[in-house]
């Protein structure tokens, strides 16, 4: 076999010219006259080194990154093609980075070691060991199994999964689905993304699972339509799959039967709200369903629906390998598990680090993250997507566990941490985040659809100083209602980047600072 | 920049035909006609409701909600700059400015000779390589002024 090199077929790595790179070292081969297979790995989601350029070495991977396109000579002159280390842009043994070495891989264990199409390789680093283990077992000890392991939603609401499956598993019905919210709208993340293009078959045999295990013989995976390579990749993946006996009947020549497809988005952030994603799904406008019904009992075409989102049902095949009580060994307190945590935003070293609860989110930002891409002090981070409230400096100590993070009327959400340094304006993101709602609402509610448009335009008053306490007080006012009125978190959770902004930084409103609190 | 069909029913009937079988066809309907003709005509409305035994306002509610279906054709070019938060702590916001200076025309325009259209995008997911941008279906991370400049070039061939 031929040496191999890696070129990461992944959305950050060819955002920043890996097509170009691979092009590139391909002809640089031809010129000299080379044979190596290039691997259209995906990536490790060590992304401020993205394009990382691997190589076989008998000690194992040898990195280069980031690399641009016009590196390439300079690599190749630096015997690039020996794995030689001399080069500026050589980080080494790839598996000996801090970053990566320091990680708990347990969901995302095989992202950017494999070709993501190879079923062979999935299969070597431990693929369909879970799903073998549930057809072993039996659908209702593969349940138990997941409850056991303490895996809660990772879509934001946290909810135990296992409990999900024992209600769709205990619907009477002839129909139940598996459906994947691969929607992923939260600023900062893209952990989804990553399983999708990095590791596909692990999403296959995850839903593949959760449907033996619930009785569900179809699946759907909605995908957004911002990530068209995530789609291309699960749909070869697909294919693959059921060319394998993977997917359709008796799948791994068990009597079990089960089949998914891709669907796209169309750029609605609400889609990612479990029932507005089930009306999209049957061909609806995105309206945020009242519940009860859960979808549990009535979901997709009213049938009972297992909605999960990607990094839930990516997890469930390690848990059924290793067993239950393997993962929940892991975490603190109720959060059980592991996190796949995403540093974004203005940030030295972003991208994804997947590790047990319990880690602070000051760790998290200056140890792992490095501190700010500017190289200026750290303001805020903004934890859980849009509708997670910003946490300031002193509240770094804060560990990245569900329950820590409501104590401070903060959410984990889907695991993304946003980066901001101290040249951003707080009353300018609180608009933003009123924007936003105001933007992406389905319309059913007042306090939502009219309170954001309201909340922008209060919100602008006091940034133009005009009557500022009687508008402090009604926007205050405001985000109680939205608080208290809303369907769902959209309008409900709002007002917690809003009020977080307003609490910890009132300067930036035009108010008198509070009195500085206790050094970190 | 994508070639796209001129409006033909017989086409749009092909499409749907395609479709039509799917469970909830009515989004991978809208999806493909948009991707056959560039945006989604009034036209296609009525077709698609007697295809799917829905009402036109029920098809027509679904083409408005969704920010992604065009009612009418974008410009040659789309340019798509991330507006969502991680890249606005990397300065979105001033190499969006900068933007609408390059191409005289501001976001969720269309240039007056059809050339470009220019239009916010909440996240791509490549926010730990943030500013980021989408033109014609390509992804660009890492944006700064020189590579905006590169894209409004782009747009000019
Ligand atoms: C406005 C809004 C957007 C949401 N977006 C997503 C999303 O993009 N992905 C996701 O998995 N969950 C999202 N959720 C949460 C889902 O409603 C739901 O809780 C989740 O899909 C359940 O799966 P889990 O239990 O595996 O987390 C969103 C919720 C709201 C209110
Ligand atoms: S809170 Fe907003 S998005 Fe949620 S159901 Fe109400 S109007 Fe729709
Ligand atoms: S916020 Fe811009 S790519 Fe995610």
């Amino acid at each position: 076999m031929s040496t191999r090199l890696y070129v990461p077929n992944d959305a950050t790595a060819i955002a920043c010219g890996a097509d170009r790179v691979a092009r590139k070292l391909n002809d640089a081969l031809a010129a000299r006259g080379q044979s190596m297979d290039i691997v259209r790995n995906g990536s490790r989601g060590l992304f401020w080194l993205e394009p990382l350029v691997e190589i076989d070495t008998p000690a194992g991977r040898v990195g280069y990154g980031p690399v641009k396109p016009s590196d390439v000579d300079s690599l190749v002159e630096a015997g690039l093609f020996e794995g030689k280390t001399d080069h500026p842009l050589c980080v080494g043994l790839v598996e000996e980075i801090p970053y990566l070495k320091k990680q708990t891989r347990l969901t995302f264990a095989r992202c950017g070691i494999i070709d993501p199409l190879s079923l062979i390789e999935y299969k070597n680093l431990g693929g369909y060991r879970g799903l073998a283990k549930a057809i072993e077992i039996g659908p209702s000890a593969t349940v138990e199994q997941v409850f056991e392991s303490g895996l809660r939603g990772r879509g934001g609401a946290g909810f135990p999964t296992g409990i999900k499956w024992r209600t769709v598993a205990a619907a009477p019905a002839d129909q139940r689905y598996i459906v994947c919210n691969a929607d992923e709208g939260d600023s900062g993340t893209f952990a989804d993304r990553l399983i999708m293009e990095a590791d596909p078959f692990c999403l296959i045999e995850g839903m593949t699972i959760a449907g033996l295990a619930v009785g569900a013989t179809k699946g759907f995976v909605y995908c957004r339509s911002e990530y068209p390579l995530s789609l291309e990749v699960m749909n070869k993946a697909i294919e693959i799959a059921r060319a394998n006996g993977l997917l359709g009947k008796n799948v791994l020549g068990s009597q079990y039967d089960f089949d998914m497809e891709m669907r796209m988005g169309a750029g609605a952030y609400v889609c990612g709200e479990e029932t507005a994603l089930l009306d999209s799904l049957e061909g609806k406008r995105g309206v945020v369903r009242a519940k009860p019904p859960l979808p549990a009992h009535k979901g997709l075409f009213g049938q009972p629906t297992v909605i999960n989102n990607l990094i839930s049902l990516a997890t469930v095949p390690v848990i059924l390998d290793k067993g239950g009580a393997f993962y929940r060994d892991f975490g603190m307190g109720r959060s059980r598990g592991t996190m796949p945590i995403q540093i974004a935003g203005n940030v030295k070293y972003g991208g994804i680090f997947e590790t047990a609860f319990g880690i602070s989110l000051g760790e998290l930002v200056n140890d792992i993250g490095g501190g700010t891409a500017s190289g200026r002090p750290v303001r805020a981070v903004q934890a859980g997507g849009p509708l997670g409230a910003y946490l300031p400096v002193h509240q770094f100590d804060t560990p990245f566990d569900y329950e820590a993070f409501a104590a401070k009327d903060a959410l984990i959400g889907h695991g993304g941490i946003v980066v901001f340094d101290d040249t951003v304006d707080m009353a300018h993101m609180a608009r933003f985040a009123m924007e936003f709602c105001s933007h992406e609402s389905c319309g059913k509610c007042t306090p939502c659809r009219i309170g954001s448009t309201r909340g922008v335009e209060t919100l602008d008053k006091i940034i133009a100083g005009t009557k500022r306490d009687a508008n402090l007080a009604i926007l205050t006012d405001l985000c109680q209602t939205m608080k208290l009125g809303s369907l769902c978190a959209l309008g409900g959770f709002t007002p917690y980047p809003v009020l977080s902004a307003l609490t910890h930084f009132p300067e930036d409103f035009g108010a008198t600072p509070k009195l500085p609190v206790a050094a970190e | 920049m994508a070639g796209y069909e001129p409006w033909s029913e017989i086409r749009a009937q092909e499409i749907i035909t395609a479709h039509r079988h799917m469970d909830g066809a009515t989004m991978p309907i809208l999806h493909a006609v948009q991707e056959a003709f560039g945006f989604v005509p009034d036209l296609v409305v009525p077709l698609i409701a007697e295809n799917l035994n829905l009402s036109r306002a029920e098809v027509h509610g679904v083409v408005t909600f969704y920010h992604d279906f065009r009612r009418e054709p974008a410009g040659r070019h789309v340019i798509k700059l991330c507006a969502a938060e991680a890249c606005q702590s990397m300065g979105a916001d001033k190499l969006t400015r900068y933007a609408e200076e390059r191409l005289g025309i501001e976001m969720g325009e269309t240039s007056a000779d059809g050339r470009v259209t220019l239009e916010p995008i909440y996240c791509l997911g490549l926010c730990a390589c943030a500013p980021s941008a989408m033109i014609d279906g390509r992804l660009v991370g890492r944006l700064d002024e020189e590579t905006i400049d590169e894209l409004v070039a782009e747009t000019n061939r």
